[in-house]
């Protein structure tokens, strides 16, 4: 950016060469990031935190801001952690699928509720319906730094012992659950009965 | 029958889009002024064969013929007349039909308009546009035929998203596009003055009031999405940083640029190359949406149906459009440059530095619109950088924008010095402090900075344009006559800016003094925001045409005297099922007051879930917006643009050199 406020400050002298390729320069760096962006679509990420036990939090509830939620919750019963937001066009996506997983009775859900106005997200799920079993208010986004979120939406699927097992970025897709997250949560429970 | 006839004229279009690209272009290199002369001709017969391709289309959907693919994606046979022919552009196919039917029209108009020209420089124009034509002809044709059979043909169509059934999404589309699409013009231009090396303050005259419309159109068009977004969205939202909107809002940024280092380069001749390259940026960015929207790349609510083949192909045609484009920039602005000298205090500087604040913002907002495509590259996925991002970039960004509008406006060309500009400028400030301070007075609700900060720098940018003014009738003897003499075009630019003023005052006030409320009600409850008194009467069943809803009546005091009664509504599409809210709202220039019905909560006691909102001066964001627009207009309309433009071309050359 500062390039361009040189190019301002010696327009009334001689700019030189070089900046008038600068355009180019820049587009084609654009160009490599969208050939990537078309190409490849991956969905598993490594976490450092896979394998680990959920970093600890307390925070209010979307529902009730005088009640607090811990991550303790997510200990005991195989579940999901999504983290999401009203200002995320992902997640309104994402939301029919989550509808549907819950509905499926498979998993409890919990929400992580990144970065935004508490009310926002009530009218959000009195809107659209409300997958969660909970959600927690993370409005200045630490929590999610801690979680290791890029952005949103975030899923990690977390096992009885509190401990992550798998992180999806991006939206879940019905195929995502099918495939991918539904045979592991099976494998889970399985492991957990023998 | 009908519908292979429109397939059949969009080949064609496709025919004599190769002969509106390649004769006139040749003719421009080897200078054959009988191949430049068929580019009007050329122009006009393509826009008449995608007409009727898109008059074939309409047809389709207007006598529900089913056999065609996309109409039964998109069409049903419960869906109203309007919706029917708005239902063309619902979805991909038909948008980018309607993408080549504006391109068509606009090229139709310069190719009438272009005795006004030098026949090179039309033939050069027209023949750049062609070369578009083509690229979306084949895209539309290879990868999106709308005009596809469906065998055998389903009993009922799909339906149109409920979401774009609406008066403002009929119109809003083809406006945005209008705007989009126009940036086009410029851009031909741009790059026949690159080949020609023609770049003179004529060149920039013929371009402004090409860039000025498609301005005026896009301005329009982006305000009436957000106005649409806040009403149908419904949960009181206006803005939400989609990639869509993005796409939509990065033109508009460097279009905004763009009219203004265009208004510097005809009357200075200063900035030559960096309004070239604004007018590049411009249509590249117009590109470039089309690509985010239809490759789907970015995940957003306004996605179409996303198709990697598609993607492919756009990305391949936006590659080559600008990467040809910028490399004649790199090439011959290089060897067009010139000196127009201007000091640093001056009012070419104050415009400059504006269109690069403007090109900075742009490039923020590309950046988080980007963020997550870049991650995705890198090994991430598709994710979402939202609001946070955006509101800490913009806003910071704005600011000196604002306040550069009122120098920018008082000092003069080419050289000012700061003790004059301060001069001028500390009465404005003034007033703008104590008008800013004194409005904060009349407000209900507390004392805010931000507020205050708003109604400064809106007041800033009125009083400066008061200044302004002043400045021009210093000498004035005859005060009606002096007014009268003053061209339209400068009466556009204060309008505008003005729009520019009150569209900071409704963002700064409403965000500061809304108040809402989600609460369950019972038949016969009340709430109370700030001075009104919401009671839910009934919540009722009704029946539309292709929906069934339940509609809530909800009763407005104010001092216990009944003000209004909204009817917010929950409709069930029948085909799709969607779910919509309908809010209702009553607005004024003072305040909104908007209620939504969300579900029932328990049907044994009949509570609904209600959200009431109480938004003070939201309606002037979009005031503005419709201000700019009318200002755009008027300008548009200033008698210098249409009096013979060849022989102005020749008095100022004239000018020019007498001026050296």
């Amino acid at each position: 950016m500062s390039s361009q406020i040189d190019k301002e400050s010696r327009l009334s002298q001689k700019p030189k060469r070089l900046i008038y390729i600068l355009p180019l320069g820049l587009f084609a760096v654009l160009m490599v990031i969208f050939f990537f962006g078309l190409g490849l679509n991956p969905r598993l990420v490594p976490s450092p935190l896979i394998g680990e036990t959920v970093p600890a939090f307390s925070l209010p509830k979307l529902s009730n801001p005088n009640e607090l939620i811990q991550h303790t919750v997510l200990k005991g019963e195989i579940s999901l952690l999504n983290i999401w937001a009203t200002w995320c066009a992902s997640c309104k996506h994402e939301h029919p699928v989550l509808m549907k997983i819950a509905q499926s009775n498979e998993v409890q859900i919990y929400g992580l509720y990144y970065k935004d106005v508490p009310s926002q997200g009530v009218a959000w799920l009195r809107s659209y319906g409300d997958p969660y079993h909970e959600n927690a208010v993370d409005e200045e986004g630490k929590v999610g730094i801690e979680w290791g979120a890029y952005g949103t939406p975030e899923t990690f699927l977390i096992d009885q012992k509190g401990i992550i097992r798998y992180k999806h970025i991006g939206p879940i897709s019905w195929n995502d659950w099918k495939t991918t997250i539904l045979p592991m949560i099976n494998t889970l429970r399985n492991n957990n009965d023998v | 029958m009908i519908p292979e006839l429109g397939h059949f004229t969009l080949i064609l279009a496709l025919a004599v889009a190769l002969v509106q690209a390649i004769i006139p272009g040749m003719g421009l290199l080897l200078r054959r002024t009988d191949w430049m002369a068929v580019a009007k001709p050329a122009c006009l017969l393509q826009f008449v064969l995608v007409l009727t391709a898109y008059g074939v289309l309409t047809c389709s959907f207007i006598v529900h013929d089913f056999s065609v693919l996309y109409v039964a994606n998109t069409s049903n046979s419960e869906l109203p007349l309007i919706y029917r022919i708005s239902g063309v552009w619902g979805a991909h196919e038909g948008s980018l039909l309607l993408w080549l039917l504006i391109l068509s029209g606009w090229t139709a108009i310069l190719g009438i308009a272009s005795k006004h020209y030098p026949v090179d420089m039309a033939a050069g124009v027209i023949s750049v546009l062609g070369f578009i034509s083509i690229g979306f002809l084949l895209f539309s044709l290879f990868t999106s035929n709308p005009f596809l059979r469906y065998f055998p043909a389903p009993f009922d169509g799909a339906d149109l998203n409920p979401l774009l059934q609406d008066p403002v999404m009929a119109i809003h589309p083809p406006m945005l596009y209008m705007g989009y699409v126009g940036f086009a013009v410029p851009f031909a231009f741009a790059i026949t003055a690159l080949i020609q090396g023609r770049l003179d303050t004529a060149w920039a005259r013929w371009v402004r009031p090409w860039a000025l419309a498609a301005w005026i159109c896009l301005t329009g068009g982006i305000t009436l999405g957000s106005w649409w977004a806040y009403y149908e969205l419904g949960w009181g939202g206006w803005w939400f940083w989609d990639p869509v909107e993005n796409a939509s809002f990065m033109p508009w940024l460097t279009g905004t640029a763009l009219i203004h280092s265009l208004a510097v380069t005809e009357k200075r001749h200063a900035l030559r190359n960096w309004t070239v390259l604004l007018a590049i940026i411009c249509f590249s960015l117009s590109l470039l949406g089309t690509f985010l929207v239809r490759s789907g790349v970015i995940t957003s609510v306004h996605a179409f149906a996303s198709d990697p083949t598609r993607g492919v192909f756009i990305l391949a045609f936006l590659g080559l459009v600008v990467g040809i484009s910028l490399s004649l920039f790199a090439f011959r602005a290089w060897q067009l440059r010139t000196l127009t000298p201007f000091s640093l205090i001056s009012r070419e500087m104050a415009l400059l530095s504006n269109s690069v604040l403007l090109l900075i913002i742009m490039l923020t907002v590309l950046l988080g619109t980007l963020y997550p495509l870049m991650l995705e590259a890198l090994g991430g996925g598709k994710i979402s950088v939202g609001s946070p991002y955006f509101s800490l970039v913009f806003i910071p960004l704005m600011i000196p924008v604002v306040i550069l509008v009122g120098i920018g406006s008082v000092s003069r060309w080419r050289e000012d010095t700061i003790s004059n500009l301060s001069k001028q400028l500390r009465t404005p400030a003034i007033l703008a402090v104590v008008f800013a301070s004194v409005s904060l007075l009349f407000l209900p609700g507390k004392v805010s900075f931000t507020a205050w900060f708003a109604l400064l720098l809106a007041f800033w940018v009125i009083n400066s344009l008061f200044t302004q003014l002043k400045k021009r009738l210093r000498h004035s003897k005859n005060l009606l006559q002096d007014l009268k003499r003053t061209p339209r075009g400068w009466y556009g630019m204060i309008l505008a800016h003005m729009g520019l003023s009150f569209t900071v005052i409704g963002i700064g006030l409403s965000s500061v003094y809304s108040q809402e409320q989600d609460v369950h009600m019972l038949k016969g409850d009340d709430r109370t925001l700030g001075e009104y008194r919401f009671e839910l009467v009934d919540v009722e069943k009704i029946t539309g045409p292709n929906y069934k809803a339940d509609m809530g009546t909800i009763r407005i005091y104010k001092n216990e005297k009944e003000l209004m009664t909204l009817h917010p509504e929950k409709r069930i599409y029948n085909v799709r099922k969607n779910i919509m809210t309908e809010a209702s709202i009553h607005s004024n220039l003072l305040r909104d007051l908007y209620v939504s019905l969300g579900e029932q909560r328990d049907i044994n006691t009949g509570a609904w879930s209600v959200r009431l909102y109480y938004k003070p001066f939201i309606l002037w964001i979009w005031l503005g917006g419709f201000v700019m627009v009318l200002g755009g207009s008027l300008a548009l309309t200033d008698k210098r643009y249409r009096t013979s433009l060849k022989q102005e071309e020749i008095k100022l050359d004239d000018n020019n050199v007498l001026a050296n």
